[in-house]
């Protein structure tokens, strides 16, 4: 924001139309404060001109009303000079909004060099939030005074990221990278992941993050938080939200993805029938599909997730996008148990210990940082479209093909043996680094 | 009110010399058979009428059925949005999302194909298009009732999406949401389809009349204004309409064999889409706003007792918005992730339009400076589009800036900018012209107080609905969403408020003037004292609106104007010039040749 803009937007803003929370909420963002006080110099503009019009026309009701003694006075019926001035006039500061307009854009679609990128991928209707470790996220974690880059793609119908506080805002079209960037400005003063986005209040709980390109059923759900991180605390919230304790519940872990990676969108727990089936006491029936009878057991799961439209469950519409290479091998077998847990009578293991582990645990740091470094797209014009959609490019992190019996036989073990896994010290062993670090509980 | 003095020596000179009044000889009305007409007879000789008359008042019925259904969606969204948490219909959070994407939808839908696009042109304009060039029909009657029949096919593939399984794409039709859907998206679209060519037929008419019609005298530049707004549309209309045909048909293909045009997976693109949809669609608010601004051109010189002012300006601007209008689409893919070049190109040539509509409402408010400013229904609504039209027009100049509209591009802020020029504009403009005109087409005069009353109520009641939108789209609130934030509900309840008070006011509008056709006071011939040829026949006008030809004099003097308080309305008084011309040039029993 230049000097000039500042010194201009401490005159506009004192006036009633223009009191703080009238028209704006935070100016959270580097943009904000020129952005809003280009939207002030524009509504002044406005309120001139709708002031003299509307003003001009109850003057002259006010004088010229038809009333007995009045008569309309000849004049002349065309003023070249008159014409010239309101077509020039409005001409040149119609030509100063646009130049104002277009230079702030322009700081909008440009993003610096060293900004901080993190992958969004929107999708029916969710957005999936993937950080250069491989951690992927339901809500925009940042760090605070630092340019940000958002790199966009969709997996199924156009979508638009939209955080109102930074005033910045894109589409996501499948088949292409779209990018955008902002520079936080206020951290975030206190943040609550287990509080839903879309029952939180705007002033609350981190920013709002909308998405505004209708996309569906639940377009109007289709929210996250954006939570700023005081300097230094951001890369402590990224690591420790790489890591999984094994002494945590599996199912827990696969309640908490439910909520955050969109599944409940389309999927109950309480029967009713959503865009999807409901997981209540699905686990082990037998169901129609397309392709015939199948049994709902880990693999029908499990491929479910990895290519909804292999087989679709009658009575359903195949909407559902692929979650392949957005979900990690533990994630995938954490929703199992998650489902499985739904289905009375079906034993889980109380946790990842006693199924030998965690699936897929690997050493994060290292593996699950290159991985999703290899996935971002190369160029990040936004122009140009894209040949391929990102929904076909190789998985960022643990290939689910590496590995593909884990959560079957993880599974597996859990419901022959539900004891014997507290017994697998190398699992412990595998992960006790982590498990002194961290305690993310699952609500 | 005329100048006494000047009324004074009109009075006097036609009882000095009664040949002066233009007298204008009564016939039988376009509206009634003659009798002994059965009723199925009757019946079709409405359906099958080449009468631009008869046609116009069909589209009229038509147009007002579909605003009453496109209305009562709009109210489901209001009532929706009442509370933050969808719950209007249904069990579940979802079934009530699912019912109100489908009510924003059919609301757009209807009202953008079905009703505004043809309101103006199809209904008034085909009534009172031939009549102010004093012909007697369009150029080509048949193909106005099949532009008419067209649109009905167009409706009735309309109300079959409504019986099926409705639609739930917006009203614009997005890939690839409307390529995967499974509502009838193949049926809305091939009502949009047909309704184009319906539009299309129109608008080629309506150019070839103007055209080749003019009667003797009439000049391009002595045309009323509102034949140029209306000849500008049908010009938009012809050039337009076509590309959203193929577009349409492209999706329809892409929905049944899979062309893959607009899919990613198949080398499409869906911006391609939107690039086909908006070139269309831009220039289709210019279909709908040019006539609306056509009407406040007739309106205000008629009840301000004065000559348009800026005349060649007013009419040159219709022009130029018709030809602006072709190069803005890309204003609506700022963030669509269109090429930083193409967004700046396109905001510059935004802004460009943004002049002519400028001209437009500083002529008209300077036609009012030293008139006589009668302030009857017609004028009433001519003022309040002249108030909602100034805060619709400005309110595009935050959309056209390139940075604020980043911000406030699929908000509030938008809908609240579009209805203050769709409906605050061409609505409004619309009752306008529908109290201006309605002596002239069903010859009964309405209850002038009742409709002020109206007017005033869908006045408050608008600025109540639409208003807080623009609130809640700086705030941050996204468009086409089923549930809010909490703090959002104040400005939805006072816009669900406004809601109730607007259709308050087009409720009683519409029974002012359904009420007048039953119990009306018979309208005279020129209750205005307007200038323009369509008043120069009887009210309402005989199958051939012209039993003799009407004199051709400049659209926007009045001076020849007298009230007669026996009429109730205005006689012509000519000139005392033309005395010598006659009988020859004032025809006063030649009836019109059939």
């Amino acid at each position: 924001m230049n000097p000039l803009s500042n010194l201009t937007a401490s005159l506009w803003t004192p006036a009633p139309l223009a009191a703080p929370g009238v028209w704006f909420r935070d100016q959270a963002s580097t943009f904000a404060g020129q952005i809003d006080w280009l939207f002030y110099v524009i509504l002044w503009i406005c309120v001139f001109f709708f002031v003299l019009i509307v003003g001009m026309m109850i003057a002259f009701i006010g004088r010229y009303y038809a009333r007995p003694g009045h008569n309309e006075e000849s004049t002349p019926h065309h003023n070249n000079v008159l014409e010239a001035s309101w077509s020039i006039i409005p001409g040149f500061l119609v030509l100063g909004i646009f130049g104002f307009g277009f230079t702030y854009y322009l700081e909008l679609r440009t993003p610096p060099a060293d900004a901080y990128e993190i992958n969004v991928i929107a999708k029916k209707w969710n957005f999936a939030f993937q950080y250069p470790n491989g951690v992927i996220d339901a809500n925009l974690h940042v760090p605070v005074d630092r340019p940000v880059k958002l790199i966009l793609s969709s997996d199924d119908v156009i979508h638009s990221l939209y955080i109102p506080a930074f005033r910045v805002k894109c589409d996501c079209v499948p088949g292409r990278y779209s990018t955008l960037w902002f520079e936080a400005k206020t951290p975030t003063a206190s943040f609550d992941p287990d509080r839903p986005p879309s029952e939180t209040g705007s002033d609350e709980n981190g920013y709002d993050l909308f998405c505004t390109e209708y996309c569906g059923q639940g377009h109007s759900t289709m929210i996250a938080k954006v939570v700023v991180h005081e300097s230094g605390t951001f890369e402590q919230w990224l690591e420790e939200a790489n890591k999984y304790d094994p002494s945590e519940s599996p199912v827990e872990r696969g309640a908490q993805l439910y909520k955050d990676r969109g599944c409940s969108q389309c999927h109950s727990l309480d029967g009713a029938k959503l865009a999807g089936p409901t997981w209540k006491g699905t686990y082990g029936t037998q169901q129609a599909t397309n392709k015939g009878q199948i049994t709902v057991d880990e693999n029908y799961i499990r491929e479910s997730i990895l290519e909804p439209m292999a087989k679709i469950r009658e009575g359903y519409q195949g909407v559902m996008p692929s979650y392949q290479g957005q979900l990690k091998d533990k994630e995938i077998a954490a929703l199992i148990y998650f489902i499985k847990s739904l289905q009375e009578g079906t034993e889980v293991p109380d946790t990842w210990t006693d199924v030998g582990g965690v699936p897929g645990q690997d050493a994060p740091d290292s593996e699950g940082a290159n991985g999703a470094e290899a996935a971002a797209p190369a160029s990040d014009s936004g122009d140009s479209p894209a040949t391929d959609s990102p929904a076909t490019d190789p998985p960022a992190d643990d290939s689910p093909a590496a590995d593909p019996a884990a959560p079957g036989a993880a599974a597996g073990d859990g419901e022959d043996q539900p004891e014997e896994g507290a017994d697998q010290p190398s699992a412990v062993e595998d992960e006790s680094g982590d498990a002194n670090q961290t305690n993310r509980t699952a609500a | 009110m005329i100048s006494q003095s000047r009324q004074h020596s009109l009075l006097q000179a036609i009882e000095e010399d009664p040949d002066r009044r233009v007298d204008i000889p009564q016939g039988p009305s376009y509206l009634t058979n003659p009798p002994g007409t059965t009723f199925w007879q009757g019946v079709a000789s409405w359906v099958f009428t080449l009468d631009h008359k008869r046609i116009g008042v069909m589209y009229l019925c038509g147009i007002m059925t579909s605003f009453l259904l496109g209305g009562f969606y709009a109210g489901w969204v209001r009532f929706e949005l009442w509370n933050p948490t969808p719950n209007l219909v249904g069990g579940s959070v979802q079934e009530a999302q699912d019912a109100y994407n489908q009510a924003f939808t059919l609301h757009g839908a209807i009202m953008t194909f079905l009703f505004i696009i043809p309101s103006i042109p199809a209904a008034l304009g085909n009534i009172f298009l031939p009549m102010m060039l004093g012909a007697k029909d369009v150029a080509f009657p048949r193909l106005n009732l099949a532009s008419f029949h067209l649109w009905c096919v167009g409706a009735l593939f309309f109300v079959a999406t409504l019986l099926s399984s409705g639609l739930d794409t917006g009203w614009t039709f997005y890939t690839p949401y409307s390529t995967t859907t499974s509502t009838s998206v193949i049926f809305a679209t091939m009502g949009v389809f047909i309704l184009g060519f319906s539009s299309i037929f129109t608008g080629l008419n309506f150019v070839v009349t103007v055209n080749t019609m003019r009667p003797k005298g009439m000049t391009w530049f002595k045309m009323p204004l509102f034949l140029w707004g209306i000849y500008s549309t049908a010009i938009i209309q012809v050039l337009a309409t076509p590309v959203l045909a193929i577009t349409l048909v492209l999706l329809i293909l892409e929905r049944t064999l899979g062309i893959g045009i607009f899919d990613p997976l198949l080398g499409g693109d869906p911006v391609l889409y939107q690039h086909f949809f908006w070139f269309y669609s831009h220039p289709a608010v210019y279909i709908m706003i040019l006539p609306a601004m056509a009407i406040i051109s007739e309106v205000i010189p008629v009840f301000s007792r004065k000559h348009i002012f800026g005349y060649t300006f007013i009419a040159y601007s219709s022009v130029a918005i018709a030809l602006l209008g072709f190069l803005v689409w890309g204003h609506h893919m700022f963030t669509s992730t269109e090429s930083k070049l193409a967004a700046v190109i396109f905001s510059a040539l935004t802004f460009t339009v943004s002049i002519p509509s400028a001209i437009k409402v500083f002529n008209w408010l300077t036609t009012m400076y030293k008139g006589s400013i009668h302030l009857q229904a017609p004028m009433c609504y001519a003022l309040s589009f002249l108030f909602l039209f100034t805060i619709g027009g400005l309110t595009g100049l935050f959309l056209g800036a390139l940075a604020v509209d980043v911000h406030l591009h699929d908000t509030y802020f938008v809908v609240a900018h579009f209805h203050y020029v769709m409906m605050g504009g061409t609505l409004i403009a619309f009752l306008a012209g529908l109290h201006y005109w309605w002596p002239k087409m069903f010859g009964k005069m309405y209850n002038e107080t009742l409709a002020r009353i109206a007017c005033l109520l869908v006045f408050v009641g608008f600025n109540l609905t639409f208003f807080p939108q623009f609130i809640l789209g700086t705030q941050g609130m996204p468009r086409r969403y089923a549930g809010y934030k909490p703090e959002f509900q104040f400005y939805h309840q006072m816009s669900t408020t406004g809601f109730v008070v607007l259709g308050t006011g087009l409720f009683l509008a519409a029974g002012v003037l359904i009420y007048s056709l039953f119990r009306g006071k018979k309208a005279p011939n020129n209750p205005w004292g307007a200038a323009t040829l369509e008043w120069k026949s009887c009210s309402p006008p005989t199958h051939h609106n012209f039993e003799v030809q009407p004199w051709v004099g400049s659209p926007y003097v009045y001076d020849d104007f007298v009230y007669d308080p026996d009429e109730e309305g205005y006689v012509e008084v000519l000139p005392d010039l033309k005395r010598g011309l006659k009988p020859a040039e004032k025809p006063s029993d030649q009836p019109a040749t059939t």
